[in-house]
């Protein structure tokens, strides 16, 4: 399958695609608006990066007797939002760490009565310590916030025999730098939450992971699970923003409900404070030093890879993981030694986002490769060539690469597909012509692991349920979400294609904790490849478990399998099948060296850019684009296309366009869509995406996680190409034509364009 | 409640003005003063005085003179659209052409490009390179002044009291010269300036240069006309000139910042890069 190839038998629409194009899809926005009992509400938050709350004063210029508060005193349970350490506050009682921590809660029915008083309240803040705003300041640790502002270290290291040649090898040194990067999902993150008349706390929004909202609450509430139930509503994008936050304002939401006595709260932010208060991509320092045999082959990778985590904890530790891991790239190689840090900083903490650290490290590892392959005097694609991992070969994690390894098979189609030889060359020539661009083609290769790291899928266990319904249908119910990447209808198709039956008798169940079992979180490019296998399994024993109908034996017509599946469902709960997550036989993973089988399956890919830069303006444009991707098996090639194509345009707004503005309290300062410039359709010309589908990944049917790899590779692919193009190193994220015009300003011989 | 209103006439609305100028903020197509209700709704005006019903603000006329009347209320995407314009003055096709979107562009007018003031905004450097008048209008009657001499500070204006603009004058361009426009924004679309250059340059018969116009966006507290530069190329050959002195030319003309969307540095190469590609080889001519 190839962009612009259509197959509709392979490419069911998309379930929920008509009612989005026509605007009839409800998102929480929509919601409640007639409801006369809703309350609106607001947040005033801190201002200061870091400091001491002493008093929070309530203006007389307001009047306060029907306006719903909340302050920290008022939070039932424990004052921590639930993740992997309690050190962040639902609400700042005293100490806090950054500037925007959300301090007061406010809730009342007139939107204009809630903004006056929220420009009333002043929070009495006492700063304490020096801000640390980077990676190095932490490091030096100045203001030492966490021991040594260091959250978390991994240390990835492998060791084999080298390879001896009796010639020195080729050394060089890279340090480069990549900045944060908002997810910008179309809809601003929100919440509403109501007390229902019989005791239950129910909570709606956008959101990824249904289960973590649920334990966040049950943590701050106080209150048991079952007294809970957490509803997705419509979400407009995630892109792993609406991992980890969702579970702070639907603490900030029920709190208030519960003190409005039950009065539904409508949470919803704005635009600019999404920007600046939700958790962005972790910025990184990464300091590569690599050497390789005069004859190209990779001897050693020594690899200081460091995040900057914010504030408090939250994912960062996970997402450094996935970044050490992935550091090494898909090569063999006897000698790797991995570094990795999470360090404290004074900004609001970073998490989730696409590709969760391995974009990062990638991106590092692979501006090293071509820079080495320059020292080698090789064409970056031989060289790659040469190394990329092979069947039987051990990598990086000391794992033996099974059959499942297609890194060369993706490079030489990639090759031929974009016929970067020939380009080369071309792009050479036109470049001595000496016009008004520079044009250079530049190449990444690259592999992603779907599903969580390491023992993370067995630790979650995973539980999906098929249930018949009342109407002769099969009920999927999962807490995996659609959040606008084709989830619900690849899920349906996967459970369609195991029943043998036709989609429209699969039905998504509503993603509500009080109907489905906790399948994990969207998150990790898992949820076909980990949560689809589990219904292909679970399919299976719902085959066996249907009850005969119409006397016709294994393969019932339509009006058979509803005969049996409504006299299943008459079973009531004993008729449903739930299948759990067990652990496939391989490797285990040892957390502590970093050795073992990291993730169940790899996915493959080559990327090339072709970019021409304008000497003018120092602008860079996107001539071409070619993706190859293994991915074992497209259950919808039509929505992995979306994907793949989807993912590289924000793979090509971080590397050209996206640039995160600090402010001097280390908060977003470029809060608006006018000022944080992501990519346009006018920005973007071909892309040509191939998918290969080798078959072999621990999805159904061999299908393999495919959504991060888009969000990996066009970074390091842009930036090969561009000091292809220009001959100048580049060194940090984003290529802005004000970055290329000082770093070709630096250059002794490209003055002389400057002042012909 | 926000009082609204729509008179039908230009002389109902310049009386509104006149009797209350304080009262009023005035409504073109909006896509500026919305935007601006929206993030501050606290500097919200007492009234709004919609100007869309105002048919003698609308529409493109060429006069027998060979100039060209522009309405103020009249859309961007009229302005991109009209055959005159296209031919004559085809810069302001252009420029109109990438402010904002098609969307932003049949609302959006060119009399509120200019009276918001931007110093980004995309039309106000044709308009500058045009030598282009303005007319303006209150209840005592109706003045016309260079388009050069509008522009009194960072989004200030020398409209008085009680005045409205009413439309733009465009002069015949000397035959043979070298038009040039050229937008460098955030992005490839919907972007907004981070240098912007409109010029003409007219040709002596001994193929140099007379009476050159350069006018800017975004290098300066208002969009600005390179005067200095433009007398310095009088008489010369286009193509005699360095780079480097067209940049320490530019000094005097422009005083480009940093923001949050570029730097002062690369906008002054940039300014210099664009002077240089215009005399070499203007996009239109
Ligand atoms: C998404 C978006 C993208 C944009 N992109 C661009 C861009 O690329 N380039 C660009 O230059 N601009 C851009 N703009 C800004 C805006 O569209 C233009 O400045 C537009 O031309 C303003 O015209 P308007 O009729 O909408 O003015 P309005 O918003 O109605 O008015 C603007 C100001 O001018 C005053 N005013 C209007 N008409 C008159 C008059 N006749 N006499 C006196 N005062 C008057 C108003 O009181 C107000 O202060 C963009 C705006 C948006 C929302």
């Amino acid at each position: 399958m190839r962009s612009g190839e259509r197959d509709f038998s392979r490419n069911p629409l998309r379930l929920d695609g008509m009612d989005k194009i026509l605007g009839r899809t409800p998102y929480l926005d929509d919601l409640h608006l007639r409801d006369p009992d809703l309350l609106f509400a607001a947040t005033v938050r801190t201002t200061l990066p870091g400091g001491v709350l002493e008093g929070i004063d309530f203006g007389g210029g307001t009047d306060w007797s029907d306006m719903t508060v909340v302050t920290a005193r008022d939070i039932p349970g424990t004052n921590a939002v639930r993740l992997l350490e309690n050190d962040q506050p639902v609400l700042v009682e005293r100490e806090f760490r950054h500037a925007g921590e959300a301090a007061v809660l406010l809730a009342h029915p007139d939107r204009r009565r809630l903004r006056k008083a929220l420009l009333q309240v002043r929070l009495a803040e006492r700063p304490a310590g020096v801000p640390v705003f980077t990676i190095e300041a932490a490091l030096q640790g100045q203001a030492e916030t966490i021991p040594g502002n260091t959250y978390t270290e991994y240390r990835l290291e492998k060791s084999g025999p080298r390879q001896e040649t009796g010639h020195p090898d080729t050394v060089i040194a890279v340090e480069v730098e990549t900045p944060s990067q908002e997810q910008l999902y179309i809809e601003p993150q929100g919440m509403v939450a109501r007390l229902a008349p019989d005791g239950v706390v129910r909570v709606e929004g956008s959101m990824q992971c249904p289960y973590y909202v649920l334990d966040a609450l049950v943590q701050c509430l106080g209150l048991p699970a079952s007294r809970i139930q957490v509803v997705q509503t419509a979400t407009g994008g995630g892109f792993g923003g609406k991992e980890d936050f969702p579970s702070v304002i639907a603490c900030h939401a029920a709190l208030l409900a519960l003190r409005a006595g039950g009065r539904p709260v409508r949470l919803v932010l704005d635009r600019a404070e999404d920007l600046r208060v939700t958790p962005k991509r972790h910025p990184s320092r990464s300091r590569v030093r690599l050497a390789a045999t005069p004859e190209g082959r990779l001897q050693s990778v020594a690899f200081d890879f460091d995040l900057d985590g914010g504030a408090y904890r939250t994912l960062s530790p996970v997402v450094l993981s996935r970044g050490v891991i992935h550091a090494p790239g898909p090569y063999r190689c006897p000698d790797v030694r991995v570094t990795g840090r999470a360090v404290f900083t004074s900004h609001p903490p970073f998490g989730a986002f696409r590709g969760f650290g391995a974009p990062q490290s990638i991106f590092a590892m692979e501006v090293a490769m071509d820079r080495l392959a320059s020292r080698l005097e090789m064409d970056p694609a031989e060289f790659r060539r040469k190394n990329l991992l092979c069947p039987g070969d051990t990598g990086p994690t000391g794992d033996i690469a099974g059959e499942d390894t297609h890194a060369r098979k993706a490079l030489d189609v990639a090759l031929e597909r974009s016929g970067y030889a020939r380009r080369r060359t071309e792009h050479e020539a036109w470049n001595r012509a000496g016009g008004p661009t520079r044009r250079g083609i530049g190449l990444a290769t690259f592999c992603h692991g779907a599903g969580f790291t390491g023992n993370g899928e067995t630790h979650l266990a995973s539980r999906v349920t098929l249930a018949a319904t009342a109407e002769g249908k099969v009920e999927l119910l999962v807490s995996n979400t659609e959040i606008g990447q084709g989830a619900a209808t690849t899920l349906v198709q996967v459970a369609a294609e195991a029943l043998g039956i036709p989609m429209d008798l699969v039905v998504f169940g509503p993603v509500d904790t009080a109907r489905v079992p906790n399948s994990g979180p969207t998150v990790a490019s898992r949820t076909c490849m980990v949560v689809g296998k589990l219904l292909e399994k679970a399919a299976r024993r719902f085959l066996e478990q249907l009850p005969p109908a119409g006397g016709k034996g294994n393969a019932p017509g339509r009006p058979d399998f509803q005969e049996a599946c409504r006299k299943l469902h008459a079973l009531g709960g004993a008729g449903e099948v739930t299948e759990t997550y067990a652990a496939p036989p391989g490797p285990a993973w040892d957390e502590k060296t970093f050795q073992g089988r990291a993730y169940a399956s790899y996915a493959w890919a080559a990327y090339v850019a072709e970019v021409e830069v304008d000497l003018v303006t120092f602008e860079t444009r996107i001539l071409h684009f070619t993706a190859v991707q293994e991915i074992g098996h497209a259950v919808n090639p039509q929505i992995a296309l979306g994907q793949i194509e989807g993912g590289i345009v924000q793979g090509i707004g971080w590397a050209l366009l996206e640039n995160v503005v600090w402010n001097g309290s280390g908060v977003m300062a470029n809060d608006r869509l006018a000022t944080y410039i992501i990519p346009t359709s006018a920005d973007i010309d071909g892309i040509d995406v191939i998918l290969l589908e080798e078959g072999q990944g621990a999805g159904p049917r061999g299908a393999k996680g495919i959504g991060e790899l888009p969000m990996d590779g066009p970074a390091p692919a842009i930036a090969n190409a561009v000091r292809h193009a220009l001959g100048v190193d580049v060194d940090r994220l984003p290529l802005t034509p004000e970055y290329l015009h000082a770093r070709l300003a630096e250059q002794q011989e490209v003055h002389s364009w400057l002042s012909k | 409640m926000t009082e609204w209103r729509r008179p039908r006439h230009l002389r109902e609305a310049l009386e509104l003005l006149g009797e209350s100028p304080d009262r009023y903020r005035i409504v073109a197509g909006g896509t500026d003063v919305m935007v601006e209700r929206h993030l501050h709704p606290e500097n919200a005006p007492a009234g709004w005085l919609d100007i869309s019903g105002l048919s003698e603000l609308r529409g493109i006329a060429r006069l027998e003179t060979g100039e060209l009347r522009v309405g103020a209320m009249t859309p961007l995407s009229a302005v991109r659209e009209d055959a005159a314009v296209r031919e004559s003055w085809p810069l302001l096709a252009a420029s109109a052409a990438v402010t904002g979107a098609p969307a932003i562009q049949n609302r959006a007018t060119l009399g509120g490009n200019i009276c918001n003031a931007s110093p980004a905004a995309d039309n106000p450097p044709v308009l500058l390179a045009y030598g282009a008048e303005i007319e303006i209008a209150s209840a005592g009657g109706v003045r016309r002044i260079p388009y050069s001499a509008f522009h009194a500070g960072y989004r200030r204006t020398v409209l008085g009291q009680g005045e409205m603009v009413t439309g733009l004058w465009l002069k015949p361009v000397p035959r043979g010269s070298r038009q040039y426009f050229r937008k460098v924004g955030t992005r490839a679309a919907q972007a907004i300036t981070k240098v912007g250059l409109a010029a003409v340059v007219p040709f002596g018969p001994d193929g140099t240069v007379r009476g050159a116009r350069f006018g800017f966006s975004s290098v300066a507290e208002t969009p600005c006309l390179a005067r200095t530069t433009a007398a310095a190329l009088e008489g010369r050959s286009p193509l005699a000139v360095p780079s480097g002195e067209i940049g320490a030319l530019l000094e005097q003309d422009i005083a480009p910042i940093s923001d949050l969307r570029s730097t002062g540095a690369y906008r002054r190469q940039v300014a210099a890069r664009l002077v240089r590609e215009a005399l070499q080889a203007g996009h239109f001519q």
